[in-house]
């Protein structure tokens, strides 16, 4: 599981000064269950994220990923984490199961398993077609597919995705949403950030809404409509954040 | 440290590298080539043009001289030269290259041999222009043993020996052995083109294996798995070492097969190159010391380290291929220059340039290449350049460390 303790972080700009993109951010993930993450471009999903996977670290507060501080022990946190973010590429000129077998040299497993484990892999994701092929020459849903399996090649107990579908034909997102469910339904904690209100929607079991770097709400999708009293989830979005024009004042910034 | 981890990074790299067009051309294309096309295509051309105008017959106006038939016919007489007409102004048609030089004779020069008031010869030539040069070499010649001779006579004349104006000889003699003397000619080239391909074979792996990553995402995929950054850095960077040191045995391998195939032909080109026209054509293969080649490569190892350690420090800031390679460009610049003054001569090796880096690096290489080995300076460099290399390496890391370098927008 994930416990995220009234993170901080704060960057360093010539121009603007200190500038606090996340702030005091406190929430929880449970194994089998997904977390939505829901805020507007700049919001503080991707920050929040990547000092959950260790890449930033925080200004204050503390994360638990799987029972191991971020701070104190950030190997064994990534160890239990698969990343996935529209940023996370892959080696263009390293083929397919390069790329997966390099990552699975790297979490420290041993050649066989990590062979059986390319076969499974490839066996679920329909990938046996391209995985002797170089990366960079894949269409964007077999880059996604070798990207999923580089993910899970160790099979963390944690799933963090970044806007996993930014950017991706209507195929393969939706092939990629599949494979999120399939993350939860095997028991895995998920994390999942995105500014497309359907995903949220259909996908998360908890949802908490960012803006400005706070978290302003959070709950079930039923309990959302009962606080704010809307059905629709772009509805309570805008409500949540403080109406449209303080939405409009925070995408100007 | 995890040496494990070190080295699958270091493998990974060294795999994606050699897939590289790029990495290929800079590490393995460029310096096998460099050398064979300088020696055989640069110093080809030059022995043939030089060969070429030493062969032609020098063509000269002759001034005056009708009262000087004699001179005149030994003149014509010459095989290397070749009188022609003054179609135009002299200095003209010298300037133009129409002719080599024009030889003034004096008003009864001829006479004057005899009677012994000295006359003057004036040669006209284009300064600096290889064939003017040469011309005036053989002119010289010619009037030079005329002037003997007419001396040998005058003494003759007057009943004495020509061991009177010639009272004792003065003769050269080489004491230094051949590798001193060879690593004297090109002790001082092979350290600065090695400093050179040192930094370049570094230079597109580390811009590559930074910033190239940040700008193609995969950095953030990288840093996500659980390898501590100490041992990324650490495995990019024997990534970049190798890639510098591959450079330098690809030139000296390269060189030294370029030196055996065709050594004389090579020069034959250098030195007539060097010494104008007055140079020689024959053979030289310069013997150059093993030891000195082996000490060469042990001393460039920090060097090598300090170079990949600060290429990868400064790419790593840069937020994509172009950005990184605008810096590091002009680097070059501030390596050449003490590079280049280790080959200056009266920059010798002291307590204070043995602490120059890059500099001392240079200088010792040269001692080193014609066999003189002063070992506390040696110790001294290696020492001091290490020091440099550790503290580069050192940097290298913490700005690996630093998020606001990884995560640069």
């Amino acid at each position: 599981m994930i416990v995220a303790h009234q993170l901080t972080k704060t960057f360093k700009d010539k121009k603007r000064g200190v500038i606090t993109a996340v702030s005091d951010v406190s929430f929880a993930c449970q194994p089998g269950r997904i977390y939505g993450l829901l805020g507007a471009n700049g919001a503080g999903k991707t920050t929040t994220l990547r000092m959950l996977a260790t890449l930033l670290k925080p200004a204050s507060g503390t994360v638990t990923v799987a029972g191991h501080d971020a701070a104190t022990a950030p190997e064994k946190v990534r160890a239990n984490v698969g990343f996935l973010a529209a940023s996370t590429a892959l080696y263009g000129r390293l083929t397919a199961r390069e790329m997966i077998t390099y990552f699975g040299q790297l979490n420290g497993m041993g050649d066989e398993a990590i062979r059986a484990r390319i076969k499974q892999l490839a066996d679920e994701l329909d990938m046996h077609d391209f995985l002797d092929r170089r990366c960079e020459k894949f269409s964007t849903g077999m880059k996604q597919k070798t990207s999923i399996a580089r993910t899970l090649v160790h099979d963390p107990a944690v799933m963090i995705f970044d806007e996993p579908t930014l950017g991706l034909d209507v195929m393969t997102a939706r092939s990629i949403v599949k494979f999120v469910r399939e993350c939860r339904n095997r028991g895995k904690t998920v994390i999942y950030s995105t500014h497309v209100m359907s995903e949220v929607e259909k996908l998360c079991d908890t949802i908490g809404i960012i803006h400005g770097g706070k978290l302003v709400a959070e709950g079930t999708l039923a309990e959302l409509q009962t606080r704010f009293a809307e059905r629709d989830m772009e509805e309570i979005f805008v409500k949540s954040v403080g109406g449209e024009a303080a939405l409009a004042a925070a995408l100007k910034d | 440290m995890n040496w494990k981890q070190i080295i699958t990074v270091y493998l990974k790299e060294l795999k994606d590298s050699l897939r590289d067009r790029r990495t290929i051309i800079s590490m393995i294309v460029v310096p096998t080539l460099v050398m064979p096309l300088l020696m055989f295509g640069a110093g080809y051309v030059m022995t043939k043009v030089v060969k070429k105008a030493k062969d032609e017959a020098t063509t000269l106006i002759v001034l005056g001289g009708a009262d000087s038939p004699g001179v005149l016919a030994q003149l014509k007489a010459e095989p290397r030269l070749k009188l022609v007409e003054a179609t135009s102004d002299f200095k003209k048609m010298v300037s133009e290259k129409q002719v080599r030089l024009a030889v003034e004779i004096p008003e009864g020069f001829e006479a004057s041999l005899k009677s012994g008031a000295p006359k003057t010869v004036t040669l006209y030539h284009y300064e600096g222009e290889m064939k003017s040069g040469m011309g005036v070499g053989e002119v010289e010649k010619f009037f030079r043993g005329l002037s003997e001779r007419t001396v040998k006579t005058r003494l003759a004349d007057r009943g004495l020996t020509p061991d009177l104006i010639k009272p004792f000889e003065v003769k050269r003699q080489n004491v230094a052995p051949p590798e001193k003397v060879g690593g004297n000619i090109i002790g001082g080239l092979i350290p600065y083109i090695i400093i050179i391909l040192c930094f370049t074979g570094a230079m597109y792996p580390a811009i590559d294996l930074t910033a190239g990553e940040k700008e193609r995402g995969t950095m953030e995929t990288l840093l996500c798995s659980p390898v501590h950054r100490v041992n990324i850095v650490l495995g990019k960077f024997l990534m970049v070492m190798t890639a510098s040191v591959a450079t330098i045995a690809f030139t000296l391998l390269s060189s030294s097969a370029t030196i055996l195939l065709g050594g004389s032909l090579l020069m034959g080109g250098g030195k007539a190159a060097a010494a104008g026209a007055a140079g020689g054509g024959s053979g030289f293969i310069p013997v150059i010391d093993p030891a000195g080649i082996i000490g060469v490569f042990a001393m460039i190892a920090p060097v090598a380290t300090l170079f990949a350690a600060l290429l990868l420090t400064i790419s790593l800031f840069a937020k994509s291929y172009k950005e990184a390679q605008s810096y590091v460009s002009p680097l070059i610049i501030v390596v050449i220059m003490p590079a280049m003054m280790g080959m200056l001569p009266g920059v010798e090796l002291d307590a204070k340039t043995a602490l120059i880096p890059i500099l001392n690096l240079s200088l010792v290489c040269k001692e080193m290449l014609s066999g003189v080995w002063h070992w506390n300076y040696i110790a001294l460099i290696f020492g001091s350049t290490a020091l440099y290399a550790a503290a580069a390496v050192a940097l290298c890391v913490r700005m690996f460390n630093r998020e606001d370098v990884i995560f640069r927008a």
